[in-house]
């Protein structure tokens, strides 16, 4: 680092006495409060929101961050990870599973844009995320100093809100408020940009209560008028469907939804990051919908007369092509963000609220009264068909696959085995390619917050940095993370943590020797020509996993399945299960990119 | 699939299953299957098979009122580049009041489009409020053109005829300004167009509501009011952007 980046250090004989944060509490301090600087504000920040883990890589500009933390007893823990994707990935996840901003820092220039891929990543799935970034200081800005990028012009684009706190006096409010904002509303995540000189300036200003931003309005209760319209439509339908999207787990919706499907007695199907909302065991739900989602999910779609779809955003790895996509329904949208209302699907009603809320509107307009006027009927009677139809959709496409004894061992029967191998509530991790699709058609989720993935960006490498994030968050549960053998390629340095920390994380690499996923395209669509998809030699990850500290297992064979995973479920600290699989198997069903829903394909033969 | 919490490692699959319940994907082909009648416009749009659903691109004016800090353009601007909106001209400057700015966004989109563009503006934390303006709204351009001196006189009664004015005149070359609604600006600038014009500057347009209309609803219970009076200090119960609704008449910005 050039010597001019360095800060002038602290006066001699001023240290600071860090630990007794006057600010924070209502009591008026009896003598002046001593001196802090504004990186010990960012962390008093953090530590009055009730951040309890920060995940992160050390470096140059966000030094004075790390000391505050570490002079803060009362504050967060961190965990040093290998790279900062991996931070942010893992602050991703801990958001994902305990429903409050998970927090990553990293340093300024190389520590900031390793951090994007996570932060895009969050975006993308609306999860709250707060990134503290270091930043040269402010004189230097613009001049192309050593290690600065212009962190808050790059993620701009991928941030619900960015700020860049200069000034040392600003910095505690500028954190508080972005935590709040991180997770209020449709979460997001939202960065601070902490240039050196103002996070070592002293200041008396510590955090504030975690404030909005002026201008930041959160819709609460969707307007009365639309949601009498659209339960009347809802009630009206003869096919309805509700689709439940990852808004509701964000919203905390679930028991409201379940009480909603139950009593109005209709079928349900999820979208991908909605997988866990409705349990999948549950009669009326046909799991999720998709390019890859059941039969059943994907023929409601397309054939029920009214969608009541809530906190989805109508991604087209849903939809397929718009032009099909349920193209008799009235749309019911409810979304806590108005500007995805008829972003990609037109709504006939918009309701604009929190998700619990909605459903809870939605649930009483249509108790009180349907809209002829009739007492209690719920359309139980009227719907008998169409519930009758999806169930014979569920018998006519069951998630079966061929599984010869003698062949190499199929992916789907390793992701059952490991269901059936672990408590109901385990967590599951995943990274992008088939063993992601994989893992979220042949587990059986039932409880939100149970399936921690990468859908809107698709991010390879995202299953362990997140399994890691989320042991972290649910240190009771089973963390279970299914990777690819090129997924898991891209993070697995982050072993290194899992293993420091004798986090009891169990990963296990459905191993095709190949990024699948590519080569199923290729095979559909390039004539078989498998370019740059297959491995000419992959790694031996048990002995990686050793090498790393972790425990390793191999499987080849059928019969060893059980009693390996049992060993690496049992092993308290992280495991890694090199499953050798069929390298010729494909996810199916599967939809066309921009495909009608209900043509999906069952084999390739039919793409 | 498993079957309950409490299944335990005894009830796994075992292989004896295996051959008996995995056959591989089974169902009808996609051409067995009955398909739904209706239909959707690429914008998501159901399709009434009697009349057909079609959104033509309309030019139309919207205006935000955004929070007067370092960022708020720049935000606007990727918001709009990266949405692929059709933006015609976008111009922004600061108002009365200290705090605020605002921007004038000339668009070209179709109707879900123009109201893609007003959420997401609203999404942004810096901005403040954002509305559709009418067709009625004051709008107005400015252009500074140097043409040739060659005709003065020529020049001259050009500029009078587009109620311009002379801004600059020298041997070589007459500058000249005008300002009207962006079309007016055009048929200015292409009459100046038989002088040769050497170099020419515009504005993007800059628009307000007519009359006592507020031309974003966030003024009406705090901005400009306000800042004729002596307080500036918020309101957090009026300091909530309003949805914006659509003219009664879209606009075409003539
Ligand atoms: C960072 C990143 N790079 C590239 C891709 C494109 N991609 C999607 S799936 C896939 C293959 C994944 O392979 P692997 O992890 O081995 O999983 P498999 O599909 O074989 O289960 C690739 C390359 C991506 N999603 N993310």
């Amino acid at each position: 680092m050039s010597e001019r980046a360095h800060p002038a250090p602290p006066e001699e004989g001023t240290e600071p006495e860090r630990h007794d944060r006057t600010e924070l509490s209502d009591e008026q301090p009896t003598e002046p409060a001593p001196p802090a600087t504004g990186a010990d504000a960012a962390i008093a920040a953090l530590t009055a929101a009730g951040v309890e883990h920060v995940f992160g890589v050390q470096g140059g500009a966000i030094m004075p961050v790390y000391d505050a933390l570490a002079e803060a007893d009362d504050g967060p823990t961190h965990l040093t990870m290998a790279h900062e994707q991996a931070a942010a990935h893992a602050a991703d996840a801990y958001g994902q599973v305990t429903g409050e901003p998970g927090v990553c820092m990293a340093t300024s220039g190389p520590g900031a844009t390793n951090l994007i891929t996570g932060i895009a990543d969050a975006d993308m799935d609306s999860d709250p995320v707060v990134a503290l970034t270091g930043q040269v200081p402010t004189e230097f800005l613009g001049n192309d100093a050593f290690q600065e990028t212009d962190t808050v012009g790059v993620t701009r684009p991928i941030t619900k809100e960015n700020y860049f706190a200069g000034d040392a006096d600003r910095i505690g409010a500028t954190v508080s408020e972005a935590v709040e904002l991180a997770g209020a509303g449709r979460p997001g995540p939202t960065l601070v940009d902490l240039p050196k000189d103002a996070s070592t300036t002293e200041t008396a200003a510590g955090p504030e209560p975690g404030r909005l931003p002026t201008y930041y309005d959160v819709p609460d209760r969707a307007d009365e008028s639309a949601i009498e319209a659209a339960a009347a439509a809802f009630e009206a339908a003869e096919r309805p469907l509700v689709l439940a999207g990852g808004g509701v787990v964000k919203a905390e919706a679930s028991e409201e939804l379940r009480a909603f499907v139950n009593e109005a007695d209709v079928p349900v199907v999820t979208t991908m990051p909605g997988i866990g909302t409705v349990p999948e065991d549950d009669e009326r739900c046909l799991s999720w919908a998709g390019m890859h989602g059941t039969g059943a999910a994907n023929m409601a779609v397309s054939h029920t007369d009214c969608l009541f779809a809530v906190g989805t955003r109508f991604d087209d790895r849903l939809t397929g092509g718009v032009e099909t996509f349920a193209p008799d329904a009235t749309v019911i949208h409810a979304d806590i963000d108005a500007a995805e209302i008829s972003k990609n699907v037109e709504a006939d009603h918009a309701l604009v609220g929190d998700a619990a809320a909605v459903i809870e509107q939605m649930h009483d307009a249509m108790a009180t009264g349907s809209s002829d006027g009739s007492e209690t009927d719920t359309g139980s009677d009227r719907h008998a068909a169409w519930r009758e139809q999806c169930r014979e959709w569920q018998d006519d496409y069951p998630m079966t696959y061929a599984a010869p004894e003698d062949e190499p061992l199929k992916p789907q029967f390793v992701v059952e085995a490991a269901d059936a191998a672990t408590p109901d509530d385990a967590v599951v991790t995943a990274g992008v390619g088939q063993h992601q699709m994989w893992a979220a058609q042949y587990w059986t989720f039932r409880h939100p917050r149970s399936w921690v993935a990468s859908h809107g960006l698709g991010t390879m490498g995202y299953g362990l940095p997140a399994a890691i994030g989320a042991k972290l968050a649910a240190p009771d549960r089973e963390v279970v993370c299914f990777e690819g053998d090129g997924s898991f390629l891209m993070t697995l340095q982050e072993l290194s943590v899992a293993a420091r920390e004798n986090l009891d994380v169990t990963v296990i690499v459905l191993n095709n020797e190949a990024i699948g996923m590519v080569r199923q395209w290729q095979d559909a669509f390039f004539e078989g020509r498998h370019t740059a998809s297959e491995y000419g030699w992959v790694p031996e990850f048990a002995a990686i996993a050793e090498a790393f500290g972790a425990k390793g297992f191999t499987l080849e064979t059928y019969d060893e399945v059980a009693d390996t995973l049992e060993a690496a479920f049992a092993h308290d600290g992280p495991s890694v299960v090199d499953a050798r699989i069929d390298p010729r198997e494909n996810v199916y069903p599967m939809v066309e990119s921009g495909g009608d829903n209900s043509g999906f394909a069952l084999a390739e033969d039919q793409l | 699939m498993s079957d309950d919490a409490d299944a335990g490692w005894d009830d796994r699959p075992t292989q004896a299953d295996r051959g008996a319940q995995r056959e591989g994907l089974a169902g009808p082909e996609p051409t067995d299957r009955p398909r739904p009648s209706g239909r959707r416009s690429k914008q998501g749009v159901r399709i009434d098979p009697e009349a057909e659903a079609s959104h033509p691109a309309r030019r139309t004016t919207i205006s935000a009122l955004v929070k007067h800090e370092p960022g708020v353009l720049a935000e606007v601007a990727g918001l709009v580049s990266r949405r692929q909106f059709d933006i015609d001209s976008l111009t922004v400057g600061p108002t009365t009041n200290p705090e605020t700015a605002r921007m004038t966004l000339t668009i070209e989109e179709p109707e879900p489009g123009v109201r893609q563009v007003e959420k997401q503006l609203e999404k942004l934390v810096p901005v403040i409020s954002v509305r559709e303006l009418g067709r009625d709204a004051v709008r107005r351009e400015l252009a500074v053109l140097k043409v040739h001196d060659d005709r003065p006189a020529a020049v001259e009664s050009v500029v009078e005829m587009f109620d311009g004015e002379v801004l600059d005149a020298q041997p070589g070359t007459v500058t000249v300004e005008v300002t009207g609604s962006s079309s007016e600006v055009d048929r200015a600038v292409e009459a100046f167009q038989r002088f040769g014009v050497r170099e020419l500057t515009r504005t993007g347009t800059g628009a307000l509501a007519r009359g006592t209309e507020w031309t974003t609803d966030a003024e009406a219970d705090r901005y400009e009011r306000q800042a004729s009076s002596t307080t500036g200090t918020t309101n957090s119960a009026t300091d909530r952007r309003t949805t914006t609704t659509a003219p009664e008449t879209p606009t075409d910005d003539d």
